[in-house]
């Protein structure tokens, strides 16, 4: 990390006096926001699993009272907002943030400034949120928080702080996925077409578009909740020609795009990994293209299978069915073509790529399960059952969650700098697989056994209990796994990492590690999909530039998106508790940062040629 | 059950299921028409599943034992572009499959929505509340709290309602789920076949008290059905008056405390009240989940916050209802009965 320092101290000695903590707080470098958005949705991962553990404890033994039922049904709210909002996708765009811009040649994202607003915002949301906790009551109307029981007449404050914080670090959300959107089409080297990116860039490319459509949606159905709930909007009301089922719309049509906004990022990483561990360049890769287009525009047209009990009458439930139904052909079109991109190859069994491999059966088993579940008439059967629980833990641990751990293992070199230690990396997959499993495989049976998701317990001599029991010993078997995931972080720091570790295939592997601020001294030029790998292959192993090497022009630092965000996370505040000078002082705060934003000149700095020079020549 | 290959999948888990008692819970034990319905399309679901299952483990396995990188091998793997005709053939090959699910799929969904009465049918309204469940007979002009009886080979018509939040209706071996959705009448069907006791669960996370909102659909013969309905709509003398000196003073205890609520025989009660209590002696379990004796029954009435969280139902201590009118009040409600005692 030193070096990315010292770029900026050779070029502004003011710049050297700064602190390391005002340095992370007014980045808008997208390598150390990378960096911040995987550290904290680190800390949400672990607080979710925690969440996770404390209700399988719960479950381990029939009418159990380790946890009383109101603070379970809290558990189960805060572990899914949790791990959906601020743990899995805050990953994802760490490595988005991080690796992105490297892959398409790129010297940072399109909106540097707005780039750390999203962050921010994202990170105040968060906090908000599980502020929920201290006062007065954490959110207990499941993630999904299905009106009436979510509305004021049935829930407390904690739905307040669920609108609110959900609301915020939504809008951090959106900006991002804008900005990657501008990115990826703007921003990209000479000879970096559409067809020759990187399937990961192309994945998080998709899951932006989609982010740009589906949280809209969420939004709204927000914004529709926190009036009902703060200035008794009626919008939900049944008394009052209100209707409860258009909260489920809403959430659903953001909700069921959000999976595909996690997954599609997942299988880019993927992507990446078995082709270079298996040192072929990805099968079918036009075909790859397409079908994530595909499942992305499919995964808009399909929201209303979340709800085929809720009485949309049999035409409705036909269509769903058959709609959903057909995103398993392009999701198996990735499938066989993974499968056949190890076809042949040399594949080497790194911790990364053993990672890819655990994924395969692991997201072929959850997907199936998803077509069961698209088979309406059966769906009456396994709706709001333990099956669902299991479904959607086998996509979301089996694909996204594997995919963010295969991910940390490949990119942590030239993140981070050194190397994760293998051997323990192995024992940490192996555990973590086999509990993963463990866990969820069991609860296909507990569901069709019946027993209903979202029971704080359930009754002894139903038959329920054995498997109840074997699935929380599961779900300790991954904890102890994830702290074995800690320890190799703390313990490896020594490993120094080479620029190539991996013999990679793309630009990210071409640069220096650790990477300099500017990314790329001079911008490269790509002449082929797998650019670095093209030419190692036909060339002398060195990009050629596109340019020729001058003073490279860098955005400020700025303070102001944690004003901002600081400023809505105070509003908030004023309105859960009903106090409008709270509100309007926060309102204040945010929209003058914007208005200092607006007037304040700010040209950024230049990095001399001279400087470059002396660095590359280190590097 | 009635092709071989259809119910295969599961058979294994029935195994184990057997030794676990009867429980009229699982879906996979489908008790009639609608459940088994249900069931032989999981079943054909995870046919074709299991298949896409092998097929893809068997070519993943020989992949990873062929292709592993051997020590000392180091050469670079032919950059193989991709090949258009097994890429068509893994499109076309999973349409055919989807076709296979989708085809049932769609005419069971459309079977299912069937709620036309026949001719001997009868029509429940189901109402769910926090945390129990109404069963009101508009035909037949009864109220049921808790238990829902049913005669058995008839079609069973559900209209689904909620008075709060939503609910979801869910007897798994008769039938899967509906939503109970405010402002919204939901309608289903089932049928059961042989005389039991079926075990029902709400499944939409409905508050505190939710994984407590258990009920039971009780199947009886007609002829049993049309007396427990013909008593239950207008309880003869003999079979709601106390029978004793002690239950005619649990009687005064019940008008005291209880009637504001609780019915029975059609007096009193209210909408966002509890239970009927007409049948109440003839439930096997109390609040839905309770063994039914009278140390539990006493529990309930004394602390039914502690039992089932959230419910609405206040507690009584030994001011409102001293021990020995806690005890005519028991009697009094052991003696609530519409069937003949067996």
């Amino acid at each position: 990390m030193n070096n990315v320092h010292k770029g900026v101290n050779n070029v502004s000695n003011a710049k050297a006096q700064k602190s390391v903590l005002w340095d992370w707080l007014t980045t808008v470098d997208h390598k150390k926001i990378g960096i911040l958005y995987l550290v904290a949705g680190g800390f949400f991962f672990a607080l979710g699993g925690l969440e996770a553990v404390l209700m399988r404890i719960q479950l381990m033994f029939p009418e159990a009272s380790f946890v009383p039922a109101q603070t379970f049904n809290e558990l189960l709210t805060m572990h899914g907002t949790t791990m959906i909002f601020l743990a899995a996708m805050p990953l994802l765009f760490g490595f988005m943030n991080f690796i992105v811009p490297l892959q398409i040649g790129a010297r940072d994202v399109a909106f540097p400034f707005l780039n750390s607003l999203g962050f921010w915002l994202f990170a105040f949301g968060g906090i908000l949120l599980n502020l929920s906790w201290f006062f007065g009551g954490a959110p207990d109307a499941g993630w999904t928080a299905y009106v009436p029981l979510s509305s004021s007449e049935y829930a407390g404050t904690g739905i307040d702080y669920y609108v609110l914080g959900l609301q915020i670090s939504g809008a951090g959300t959106l900006i991002a996925g804008i900005n990657f959107l501008v990115t990826v089409i703007n921003m990209r080297a000479p000879g970096m077409s559409m067809m020759r990116m990187p399937l990961f860039t192309w994945s998080s490319f998709v899951a932006s578009a989609l982010i740009l459509f589906a949280f809209p949606a969420l939004t709204i159905g927000l914004l529709l909740l926190m009036l009902e709930r703060l200035f008794g909007g009626n919008f939900f009301v049944v008394e009052l020609g209100g209707n409860v089922v258009i909260w489920q719309h809403l959430f659903w049509i953001f909700g069921h795009p959000e999976v595909y906004i996690l997954i599609l990022p997942a299988f880019g990483i993927f992507s990446e990994i078995l082709a270079t561990f298996s040192k072929k360049r990805l099968f079918g890769y036009s075909a790859m293209v397409f079908a994530t287009l595909i499942i992305g525009f499919l995964g808009f047209m399909v929201w209303a299978h979340h709800m085929f009990t809720v009485g949309m009458g049999p035409v409705a439930n036909a269509i769903f069915a058959v709609a959903t139904m057909a995103i398993a052909v392009p999701t198996g079109i990735k499938i066989f073509n993974w499968l056949f991109t190890l076809w042949g190859g040399r594949i080497q069994f790194t911790t990364a790529n053993l990672f890819a491999l655990g994924f395969i059966p692991s997201f072929v088993m959850g997907g199936v399960t998803g077509i069961m579940l698209a088979t309406s008439a059966a769906n009456y059967q396994f709706h709001d059952t333990y099956f669902v629980v299991a479904h959607f833990h086998y996509v979301i641990i089996g694909g996204v969650v594997l995919g963010l751990f295969g991910g940390a293992f490949y990119w942590w070199p030239k993140m981070f700098g050194y190397k994760l230690n293998e051997p323990l990396g192995k024992w940490f997959f192996w555990l973590f697989l086999f509990g993963f499993h463990l866990t969820f495989f069991v609860q296909h049976f507990v569901g069709l056994m019946g027993m209903p998701r979202r029971v704080a317990s359930f009754l002894p001599g139903q038959g329920l209990d054995s498997l109840n029991f074997v699935s929380s010993l599961g779900a300790f078997l991954m904890s102890i796994a994830f702290i074995l995931f800690l320890v190799n972080v703390v313990v490896s720091v020594k490993n120094k990492a080479e620029a190539d570790p991996w013999d990679g295939r793309t630009l990210e592997w071409a640069i220096p590690t650790p990477v300099p601020e500017y990314n790329f001294a001079q911008t490269p030029l790509v002449r082929e999909l797998d650019p670095l790998w093209y030419e190692k292959q036909h060339g002398n192993g060195k990009l050629k530039a596109a340019e020729p090497l001058d003073d490279i022009h860098m955005p400020n630092g700025s303070i102001l998106p944690v004003v901002m965000s600081i400023g809505l996370f105070v509003a908030s505040f004023g309105l859960i508790y009903h106090t409008h000078v709270i509100t309007i002082l926060g309102l204040a705060i945010t929209f003058g940062a914007m208005f200092v934003r607006s007037i304040k000149e700010d040209h950024g700095y230049h990095i001399h040629k001279e400087d470059i020079k002396k660095d590359e020549e280190v590097g | 059950m009635k092709n071989l290959w259809r119910v295969l999948p599961f058979s294994f888990i029935l195994l184990f299921l057997a030794g676990c008692g009867k429980q009229n819970l699982s879906a996979l034990d489908p008790q009639g028409p609608v459940a088994d319905m249900q069931y032989s399309l999981i079943n054909l679901s995870l046919l074709i599943m299991i298949f896409v299952i092998v097929v893809v483990a068997a070519i993943y396995i020989f992949v990873l034992v062929r292709f592993r990188e051997k020590p000392g091998d180091n050469h670079i793997p032919k950059q193989v572009e991709g090949n258009k005709n097994l890429e068509i053939i893994w499109t076309v090959i999973p349409v055919l499959l989807l076709l296979i699910l989708a085809v049932p799929n769609v005419m069971d969904t459309f079977t299912l929505a069937d709620t036309e009465p026949e001719e001997d049918s009868i029509v429940v309204n189901v109402t769910g509340h926090q945390f129990w469940w109404e069963f009101e007979y508009p035909d037949l002009e009864i109220s049921a709290g808790q238990d829902m009886y049913i005669p058995t080979d008839t079609k069973v018509i559900i209209n689904l309602e909620a008075s709060d939040v939503i609910h979801s209706f869910w007897v798994p071996a008769l039938a899967g789920k509906q939503d109970n959705v405010p402002g919204i009448v939901n309608d289903m069907w089932f049928l059961a076949e042989e005389e039991g006791v079926y075990q029902g669960k709400c499944t939409e996370l409905c508050g505190e008290g939710h994984w407590l909102m258990d009920f039971k659909v009780v199947a009886v013969d007609r002829d049993t059905f049309d007396t427990w309905a013909e008593n239950m709509a207008e309880p003869s003398s003999e079979l709601v008056e106390p029978t004793s000196a002690v239950a005619t003073e649990g009687r005064e205890v019940y008008e005291q405390n209880c009637l504001a609520c609780h019915a029975v025989g059609g007096e009193g009660g209210n909408p966002q009240g509890g239970p009927d209590l007409t049948n109440f002696g003839e439930r096997t379990v109390i609040a839905g989940y309770l063994d039914y004796n009278d140390e539990n029954l006493e529990d309930w009435i004394r602390q039914p916050e502690e039992l089932k969280p959230g419910n609405v139902m206040p507690a009584f201590d030994h001011d409102d209802i001293n021990d020995d009118e806690m005890a005519a009040l028991i009697e009094y409600l052991n003696t609530l009965k519409v069937l003949d005692d067996e």
